[in-house]
Formats: structure tokens, C-alpha cells, sequence
């Protein structure tokens, strides 16, 4: 069980990053011929950036347009965050410098609650998929099967938070022996655990290959990433120029 | 009006969002070019043969050459956001007009024959072969896209469905299932100048005809001038403005502004249109071919400035590409931005007090104002964001006492479509056009019936059109739509500042 995780983890990392690297080439290396900015849009690139932060954190333009599906989404992704952030306790040795933001009260405290609001924001989506026609209309079974996924991960660690907690001390000796390419630790019996790992692995397996290529195509949608001067400054990319010759 | 052989929605004051009708709208869909429409833009005749290796191809084509295409097409989470933002959705009830459903028409081939989920896993991620089927459906629903923007609005990622229509209509013309409409007047611009085919003789002749009006009504010698070399300005206007009505109106309204300023102008017989449909098409190559012929005129004439006369898709080829597609243009007077829109310079002109307005000559109307989708959303005017909304009231407010805006979710960047913008201006689409003008129709009931409105004013040689055609199916007059301009004119005072 231990070697087979240990495989897993390796290999699904490995994917990760790689197959989200690959993408990030392919949209970086791809040009956007015209500027296409929705306005009204910033004239300058550190308004760009605001514009961004506003997207990213606060989800503005899906505020403006659904506070339903603005409500449950951001919980979902916010609660997300808290507790990843609470998860990097399994994962950083206690001489780490940043190990006292992590294991402290208030983190902790956070992210277990914030499964919570994951579970909700989930839910909601969920509801909102099976109930609203429009919505149903365009949902492929991978789209419910990403909630259910997201949803057996939470209820498992949820489970192990609240319910029937595991042995800590053998799964964080488990998880550096990972990360120090060690080994002698066994990955602790627990079956909530193994389906909550096993998921997650499977979570990241697929992300390059998902529409949770939502999170680095935020950041090349032209439509909020250019800045408004096409007056201003002449912008053209390589292949349209070959066209003026 | 010809009886219609379609039901007329009814109108609400605040639209409803419909429950989904599936297949309402797919038998709608526009004449398909024929070879002497297609062969000029460098498209084949006909279907090919290998219609289906050669979509494919040109899907990889584009998908390489825009980022926007590229990342639209995977980031979508299917949230629902833009499911009720679409103005044909709204009017139609058909599911494949909501803009997701519109892109997923396109997305489940890319996913098919371009991603790993859609090659091995299809029935997962809803991917599908591409069929003859298929062709029909993209030619149906792309064209029952006005590219208006608004679904981009809405969505967390600004997923524009717009550019996925360009594309999909790209892909169409390149296996040969071009759109006469669009791509018969592309083909009349390359060769005669403008969407109309007016020549340079019939032109010539409609000016003098407006200078004899002018001179009849105001007993002033505005001038309209063509082909004038060492002009300083030179001004490019839909084709529209010189004979439509409400456009030519606004027409007018320019010669009076530049005649009281002592600005020296000149229209182009070559580039005798603003309109611009090469973007509508989404083909790079024709829209810059177009806009080439604004540069030569620009050099050919001498002149300093390029003003844009009022249109919206015009306004967003000039603004937001013409410097890509034409550039640049240092030979060009860098005091102004190039190009301009001729409302900057009417409103630069009112505030610096250098022509005068009375608007109690337009003491009979009560206005609104009906933002164009393509202004609003992929423009700019004047230096600061958001500008097209408020230099356009502005303009506005000082031609006319009384003025009213429609309600805040129909304005502004959230303004819906007229339902004849992006190509679909033809009346073998006119269920479209009606049924898609819904949202705007109830915005402008309310304030009819509220407010007392009794005129809208736009700024697109479109919308004027589209609405001048569709407000009689809804029992309102065709002549409430007026032109912006045609507000300076009635209220500009001839001769105030000499
Ligand atoms: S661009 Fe406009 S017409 Fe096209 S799908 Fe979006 S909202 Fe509808
Ligand atoms: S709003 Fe954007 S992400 Fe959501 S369904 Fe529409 S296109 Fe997809």
C-alpha cells in the first residue's frame, strides 16, 4: 500500500506539472493578433493587474451576473485555500522558517472549518446543475462526476477531521519521507485516508486534461488580460506582420 | 411589413428569463454564398470534397494563430453564467442560443479531435465527430450570433463567444459555406468602394443634393465635400449615412458641426465605407484588405486626421484594430488620436464652446439612448474608460432638454444587441432580427410608458437600420429612431461663432 501511494503521488505530481506546463507554453506561445480587451478595460498594465486581482479573488464578473452561483463558487474555491493552506502542516518539517504560520491556532482552526463551506459551495453547485434547466442542458457526465470527485474528497476529510481522526504522526512521517525521497514510513490503514489520497492524486491526474484549465486560462484570456491603447501603441503579432510584406 | 410567418413575442416590461424550447430556431439560417460571392475573398466556390480533413485543419490553423480561440475553448467550466445573457436566448428560447450552448457546438469537435479527453474518452466530456450535420448546425447558430460581446460580460473568464463565431464562420467559408449576405458586400467593397456599390459619380451627386437641402432648410452653404486633396480631415462614415433614413440625417449633422467649427473635411470615393465586414466573417486577411483602403485614401488625399463617422462594429474595427491592420500612421497629425470618432470631436468642439447647440429645437422629442454593443464593449472614446457611454450622452444632453436613460441592466457595457448587428442584417433572417430585438424592446416600452420617451437615438448605421425594420412588428413607428447626430443638426446654430 505504502510503495503503491508512493508510485501514485510520483506519478500524478509528475503529470501535474508537467501537463500544466505544457499548457501554459502552448497559450503563451500562441499570440492574440487583436486587441480584444472587454471595455471598458485599464489603460495601463498595473490596472490589468487590478482588474485580474478582482477576477481571481473576488470573482467579480460572475458577481455581476449570478449571486447564486457567485455565492457557492466562491465558497467552494475560498474554503479551497484555507484549507490547503491548513494541509501544508502534513508536508513542511518544524524547522521550516514559515512553520509557525502554518501550525497555529488560527490557520488550523480555518481550514478545518473551511471544509465546511467547501462541502456547501459544493453542494450548491451541485443543486444548481441537476436543477436549473439551462444549466443541466449543458452539463456533460464530466461535469457532474468533477463535483462528485471534489465531493467524496471533502466528506473523506471531512470524516477524518471530524469523525474518526487517524494517525497524524505516521502520515506526515509518510509524507516527508515523500518529499525527502525516503522511505521506512508505512502510509497509516485508514479508509477514509486511502480514498481521500487516492482522489486527490486521481484530482491532479486529470487536471491538465479538465476544464480545470480554468486556472491558467484566466490569466491568458485576452479579453481581460490587454490593455485598453490600441490608439496609443501599434500592436501586431508575427504572423499578421508576414501579411504586410 | 410583410405578414410575418412567425409567432411575435409578446413584450413584458423586465424580460423573463424563457424555460428552454429545444429546436425553435433550427431552421433558421441565411442564404449561403454563392462562387461569384465567395471567389473574390479567396474562399472556394462550393462545398469541397475534403470538407471534413479541411475544417479540421483550419480548426488547428486558428487555434495557432488566436490565444483567445485556444483558451476559450478549454476554460469553460459550463458554470451557467452567460446561460441568460444572450439577447437570441432571451427572444428564442433556444437552448443552442445561449452562448455556452452556441460554443459547445464548436467545443465538442475541438474536444474530439484535439484534446486528450475528447480522442479517447468522447461520451465523458460530451466530444463529437465532426458530420455534414454538423456544418448545417454551426452554419444555423453562428449566424444567430450578432458577436455583440455581452455574454463576455458575465462570464468569470471573459470567454467571448464572439470570437468563437468568428472562427466557426471562418472555418464555413474555407470549406466553401460562406454567407452571401456579408460576403456579397465584402466582394462590392473591394470592388467599388462601399457595402452599397455606389460609384464615385452617384455619390458626388447625393452630396450635392444634401448641400441644396441644407441650404433650402438652414439658408446656410454647408458643404459636403469628395475627393478633396490637402483636406485635413478626412471622414469615413457607413455607407449607409448617405441615403438611409434616419442615417443620412446624421450625416448632415457632420457637415453642419465641421462647417460651424472651420474644420476643412473631405469624404473618399475609395474608402467610402466605415462598415467593415471582414470582422463579422472573422477573416484577418479581408478586414485588413479592407482597411487598407482607409490608409491609401488617408495618403492619396494628404490629409491629417481620420474621423469615423457613427457605426458600431465600424467604430470597433477603427478603434480597436485599424492601427494593426493599416499602421501605422506617423504620417498623420499625432496631435489627435488616430483614428477619431466624430463624437470626440463634436464633444471636444462643445465643451471648448466652438459651435453652439439650442436644444429647444428639439423640444418635441423625449430621448433615450441606445448604447451599441460594439461601441460599448470593444471601444473606447475620449481618454478615459468608459467614455463611449458618457461622451455620447453628453453630446446628447446638450442637444436636447429632455432625456432619459433605459434601465441600468440594458445599458452601458450590459446593452443588448439590437438583434441585426454582427452580419445578420438581411432579411432572410428577419424571425432572428425580431425575436432577438426582444430585451431592447422591453427596455424601451418601459420608458416609453413610464418616462413619456418618444424617440431613441443610436449611434450604428445597424441598429438605425435594424430598428427602423423591427419596431413596427412590436406596433411602435419607425421613425423613432434617430440619429445622434441628427440632434446636433436640429440643434446646432448656424453662423453663432463667426
Ligand atoms: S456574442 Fe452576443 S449574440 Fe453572440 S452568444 Fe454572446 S450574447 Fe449572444
Ligand atoms: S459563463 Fe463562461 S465559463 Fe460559465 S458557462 Fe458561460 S462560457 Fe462557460
Amino acid at each position: 500500500m505504502t510503495f503503491l501511494f508512493a508510485t501514485l503521488f510520483y506519478i500524478s505530481l509528475g503529470v501535474l506539472i508537467v501537463g500544466v506546463a505544457l499548457k501554459i507554453r502552448q497559450y503563451w506561445k500562441t499570440p492574440a493578433p487583436l486587441k480584444i480587451p472587454t471595455m471598458p478595460a485599464p489603460t495601463t498594465q498595473a490596472g490589468v493587474v487590478f482588474r485580474m486581482a478582482r477576477e481571481v479573488i473576488l470573482f467579480e464578473s460572475l458577481f455581476r451576473s449570478t449571486k447564486w452561483t457567485w455565492m457557492f463558487g466562491w465558497m467552494f474555491h475560498f474554503g479551497l485555500l484555507l484549507a490547503f493552506v491548513r494541509h501544508l502542516r502534513y508536508v513542511m518539517s518544524p524547522d521550516f522558517i514559515l512553520w509557525p504560520l502554518i501550525n497555529n491556532w488560527l490557520v488550523q482552526f480555518a481550514g478545518q472549518y473551511a471544509s465546511l463551506m467547501i462541502l456547501f459551495g459544493l453542494l450548491g453547485l451541485l443543486a444548481r446543475r441537476i436543477f436549473v434547466d439551462r444549466v443541466r442542458y449543458i452539463s456533460a457526465p464530466s461535469d457532474y462526476l468533477m463535483l462528485i470527485l471534489l465531493l467524496v474528497i471533502t466528506v473523506s476529510g471531512i470524516m477524518m477531521s471530524f469523525v474518526t481522526p487517524i494517525d497524524i504522526v505516521s502520515l506526515k512521517a509518510f509524507m516527508m519521507d515523500l518529499i525527502t525521497l525516503d522511505s521506512g514510513h508505512e502510509l497509516p490503514v485508514s479508509v477514509p485516508l486511502v480514498i481521500h489520497l487516492g482522489l486527490v492524486a486521481l484530482l491532479a491526474l486529470i487536471f491538465p486534461f479538465s476544464k480545470l484549465l480554468h486556472a491558467p486560462g484566466l490569466f491568458f484570456s485576452p479579453s481581460r488580460n490587454q490593455v485598453d491603447n490600441p490608439r496609443e501603441r501599434r500592436h501586431i503579432s508575427d504572423w499578421a506582420k508576414k501579411l504586410e510584406s | 411589413m410583410a405578414k410575418p410567418d412567425f409567432e411575435i413575442p409578446e413584450l413584458k416590461l423586465d424580460t423573463e428569463v424563457p424555460a428552454l424550447k429545444e429546436g425553435t430556431m433550427a431552421h433558421s439560417s441565411p442564404f449561403i454564398a454563392k462562387p461569384e460571392h465567395q471567389e473574390p475573398l479567396g474562399f472556394p466556390g462550393e462545398l469541397v470534397e475534403d470538407w471534413h480533413d479541411r475544417a479540421i485543419g483550419k480548426m488547428g490553423d486558428l487555434l495557432g494563430k488566436y490565444r483567445g480561440l485556444q483558451v476559450y475553448l478549454d476554460s469553460c467550466v459550463k458554470c451557467g453564467s452567460c446561460t441568460d445573457k444572450c439577447h437570441y436566448f432571451l427572444g428564442t428560447s433556444d437552448p443552442k442560443n445561449m452562448p455556452v450552448g452556441r460554443q459547445d457546438l464548436l467545443r465538442k469537435v475541438y474536444r474530439r479531435y484535439f484534446t486528450f479527453a475528447g480522442k479517447y474518452f468522447p461520451w465523458l466530456v460530451g466530444a463529437e465527430d465532426l458530420t455534414r450535420e454538423t456544418l448545417d448546425e454551426w452554419y444555423s447558430y453562428y449566424h444567430q450570433c450578432s458577436q455583440c460581446r455581452r455574454c463576455s460580460v458575465f462570464c468569470p473568464y471573459g470567454i467571448d463567444t464572439a470570437e468563437i463565431s468568428m472562427a466557426a464562420r471562418e472555418i464555413l467559408d474555407d470549406v466553401g459555406m460562406g454567407q452571401k449576405y456579408c460576403n456579397e458586400i465584402i466582394a462590392k467593397v473591394f470592388r467599388i468602394g462601399n457595402n452599397l456599390g455606389l460609384p464615385e459619380p452617384a455619390l458626388a451627386d447625393t452630396l450635392e443634393g444634401l448641400e441644396e437641402d441644407v441650404l433650402e432648410d438652414d439658408g446656410v452653404d454647408v458643404k459636403y465635400p469628395l475627393d478633396v486633396k490637402g483636406a485635413d480631415i478626412l471622414l469615413v462614415t457607413p455607407s449607409a449615412d448617405f441615403f438611409a433614413e434616419p442615417h443620412v440625417d446624421g450625416l448632415i449633422g457632420y457637415g453642419k458641426v465641421f462647417h460651424e467649427a472651420g474644420l476643412s473635411w473631405t469624404l473618399s470615393s475609395h474608402a467610402s465605407e466605415a462598415a467593415n465586414f471582414g470582422m463579422f466573417i472573422g477573416s484577418y486577411e479581408n478586414m485588413r484588405n479592407v482597411s487598407m483602403r482607409i490608409r491609401e485614401a488617408a495618403l492619396d488625399l494628404g490629409v491629417k486626421r481620420i474621423v469615423f463617422g457613427e457605426c458600431g462594429h465600424a467604430w470597433r474595427v477603427a478603434y480597436s484594430f485599424l492601427n494593426t491592420l493599416a499602421g501605422p500612421f506617423d504620417f498623420l497629425d499625432p496631435k489627435y488620436p488616430v483614428p477619431q470618432h466624430i463624437l470626440e470631436v463634436t464633444h471636444d468642439l462643445i465643451q471648448r464652446d466652438a459651435i453652439k447647440l439650442d436644444p429647444s429645437a428639439n423640444d418635441d422629442m423625449i430621448l433615450t439612448f441606445h448604447d451599441s454593443c460594439n461601441v460599448a464593449r470593444a471601444t473606447r472614446m475620449g481618454p478615459k474608460p468608459g467614455g463611449q457611454f458618457t461622451i455620447p450622452r453628453e453630446v446628447i444632453k446638450a442637444s436636447v432638454n429632455r432625456f432619459v436613460d433605459m434601465a441600468p441592466e440594458t445599458i452601458h457595457d450590459s446593452t443588448y444587441c439590437c438583434g441585426g448587428g454582427g452580419g445578420l442584417l438581411t432579411d432572410d433572417l428577419m424571425e432572428l432580427r425580431v425575436k432577438g430585438a426582444v430585451p431592447r424592446m422591453d427596455a424601451l416600452k418601459r420608458v416609453i410608458e413610464e418616462d413619456g420617451v418618444t424617440h431613441m437615438a443610436a449611434i450604428c448605421a445597424i441598429c438605425k437600420s435594424q430598428f427602423t425594420k423591427v419596431l413596427p412588428y412590436y406596433g411602435m413607428g419607425m421613425d423613432m429612431i434617430v440619429s445622434v447626430h441628427q440632434l446636433v443638426s436640429n440643434a446646432i446654430v448656424l453662423g453663432a461663432k463667426k
